[in-house]
């Protein structure tokens, strides 16, 4: 049964996403289920992390089908860490899902749609082919229409519609890319990919290849230029959705990146050139919108665009330093973004509104409160010893290494930047006097709705907060996990081998 | 629109479909067919039956929601994708064979099971959506 430990992440949100559909009217029961269902997942996911951890890469190859042929699972420590990452946030996000979002939601079968979501995510990071990836990316995108069109506001239609839109020209782009590739290679099978595409001699056809992955990823990972479908759409849906999407979706896009441009196109001097510029321009862009913003979750939005920027440049220095900077920052920040939107849904549910201008007082009205959400603004900025200091000492380290100063600049302008906006953030909601919000009559106010509800919104948010102190304080850990990851991708023999000759092995 | 001679031969139809969606849905292994198209032949049977008959006819004839439909072939396909790593230790989805095969039906594996997981989840999905359509139509 070990040897197949890699796919219960998987098979178990599969077999949750099924068993709440069962139970498609009650919702109580979807509740309990869900928040069960996702710590047997946290606990699924350790065990999966910690096997890897110890014994290495190990591969499944579904349906008994051998590897260049079959549909091949893999975990290596990236997948590993980003299927516990996700189980992490599913487990805060289930857990505030039920606290937070109105049961005329959760009656359109929010909590089977999430799971799917789950389960699209998991098997993203977990898959090792390409064409399996772009299924898993469908399963992902057709379940998120669901949760941002949930309830039907026209809001959040309208912002739908551009999500909808966008994504679906990146996926049909993935696909044609994919097309492409195999017209070239013949096989779909990454690891095998890895050596097929080093030996095709039409280099000018590999590289407009992988200039469409680039672009199809690019989209759904909000690169500059094709960013402006997330800024529109995710202040829509109810903030346990934004979160989950702020936390994961996005950085499922980078994730497919750094594997794609890691392992089967590698040393491209342009590409890495094109990479870095988009790079710096997506710091660059991100963080000005975000300064401009007047709504909490418009400029949480602009922030994930403006740090998606790092991991990207990270990846575009391609250097063994500036990828363990990437790939600490996607740890760090997959648990801040997830936070973040949760305690704006949290600061929506206490006062009824999210615009930084009527809100105020809120560190006088709420001292303990406001502590709690001072870890994950701050954490965001990267205050020492906070989580998002660590990685931007690698990438910085990587940009000096590499003498590329304009990502270096790149890199100190955005934290500035952020760090501007946090602190307005910051002076705005916390410290400014007490504003008068008119009272909404029908409102779920915070101090309104029951006490187990009020554990349901905070205990998440607590959670999320404790283990981005763990990343912060216990960064020597994450530190060596992300070295172990970056050699892992830099020598990507290991990960073909492991695939391709396992089977010969046994 | 009620006519006498759809309403007679849909009544006759309905079974006929249903028969050749489960035929078609038992000779998609090797030859064109499967658990996809056999569940659409049998959705639309229901549909040329709620056609005929108007759609209160057709649910009272279905009995339960067709939505119900969809989890039952999930849990179904997922399970037969799950017999292997439950009971032989194989990875997911490994096709599993009764050694001899069936009269009639033929050669009976874990396929036919993920098939007809398939052709239910086609059946709950087309009709959830064509009946929503017309209840608000």
């Amino acid at each position: 049964m070990t040897q197949q430990l890699i796919l219960y992440p998987l098979l178990l949100q599969l077999f949750l996403a099924i068993l709440l559909m069962f139970f498609w009217r009650k919702i109580s029961a979807q509740r309990i289920i869900s928040m069960i269902g996702s710590l047997i997942h946290l606990a699924v996911s350790i065990g999966v992390f910690a096997y890897i951890w110890n014994h290495g890469t190990q591969t499944v190859q579904a349906g008994d089908w051998e590897a260049p042929f079959g549909i091949t699972f893999i975990a290596d420590t990236f997948a590993a860490t980003m299927v516990l990452l996700t189980s992490i946030a599913g487990l805060a996000v289930s857990i505030f899902s039920s606290g937070s979002v109105i049961s005329d939601r959760l009656r359109f079968g929010y909590f089977p749609i999430f799971h799917f979501l789950l389960l699209g995510l998991t098997g993203a990071f977990l898959t090792g082919d390409i064409f399996n990836l772009y299924v898993w990316f469908e399963i992902i995108i057709i379940s998120s229409f669901v949760l941002i069109t949930i309830g039907g506001e026209k809001a959040q239609l309208e912002g739908a519609v551009k999500y909808f839109t966008l994504n679906f020209l990146a996926s049909m782009i993935f696909l044609t890319a994919i097309a492409v590739l195999y017209g070239l290679t013949g096989s779909l099978n990454m690891a095998d990919l890895a050596g097929k595409v080093a030996a095709v001699e039409n280099r000018a056809l590999v590289e407009i290849d992988a200039i469409l992955f680039l672009i199809a990823f690019g989209i759904k990972s909000a690169l500059f230029p094709l960013y402006f479908w997330l800024p529109a759409s995710y202040h829509t849906p109810p903030s346990a959705v934004s979160a989950i999407f702020g936390g994961l979706l996005t950085k499922v896009g980078v994730y497919a990146l750094i594997r794609v441009f890691t392992l089967i196109f590698v040393g491209d001097v342009l590409l890495d050139q094109i990479l870095l510029v988009l790079a710096i321009f997506t710091l660059f862009s991100g963080a000005l919108g975000a300064l401009v913003q007047n709504n909490i979750r418009k400029v949480f939005s602009y922030l994930i665009i403006c740090h998606i920027g790092y991991m990207i440049i990270g990846l575009g220095m391609f250097t063994e330093v500036a990828i363990a900077g990437a790939i600490f920052y996607l740890i760090h920040d997959i648990l801040v973004k997830t936070n973040l939107f949760m305690m704006s849904g949290l600061i929506y549910r206490i006062t009824g509104s999210n615009s930084m201008r009527a809100l105020g007082g809120f560190y006088a009205n709420y001292p303990k409160l406001s502590l709690l959400l001072f870890i994950p603004l701050f954490s965001l900025v990267g205050i020492p010893p906070l989580s998002g200091f660590w990685p931007k000492i690698s990438l910085i380290t990587a940009a000096f290494e590499s003498e590329s100063y304009w990502s270096l600049a790149a890199i100190i302008f955005a934290s500035f930047i952020t760090l501007v906006v946090i602190s307005k953030l910051w002076a705005e909601v916390f410290w400014k006097d007490v504003q008068e919000i008119p009272a909404r009559p029908k409102f779920r106010y915070f101090h309104k709705i029951r006490n187990i509800k009020r554990i349901q919104i905070v205990v998440p948010i607590v959670f999320l907060s404790l283990v981005s102190l763990y990343v912060g304080f216990g960064a020597e850990h994450i530190q060596i996990l992300s070295a172990r990851i970056s050699s892992e991708l830099m020598d990507s023999q290991q990960y073909i081998d492991a695939v391709l000759n396992s089977q010969k092995t046994q | 629109m009620r006519t006498l001679i759809l309403k007679t031969a849909s009544n006759y139809l309905l079974p006929v479909l249903l028969v050749f969606s489960i035929f078609i849905l038992l000779r998609g292994h090797y030859l064109p067919g499967g658990g996809f198209v056999g569940g659409l032949i049998a959705a639309i049977a229901f549909v040329l039956h709620a056609f005929a008959n108007g759609l209160d006819n057709t649910k009272g004839l279905l009995r339960f929601h067709p939505g119900f439909l969809m989890p039952v072939g999930l849990g179904l396909a997922f399970f037969s994708g799950l017999t292997p790593v439950l009971f032989f230790d194989d990875p997911f989805m490994t096709g599993l064979w009764f050694p001899e095969p069936f009269p009639v039906i033929g050669s009976v594996g874990s396929a036919l099971f993920f098939d007809i997981g398939v052709y239910l989840v086609v059946i709950g999905v087309t009709l959830t959506i064509i009946f929503t359509i017309s209840e608000s139509a």
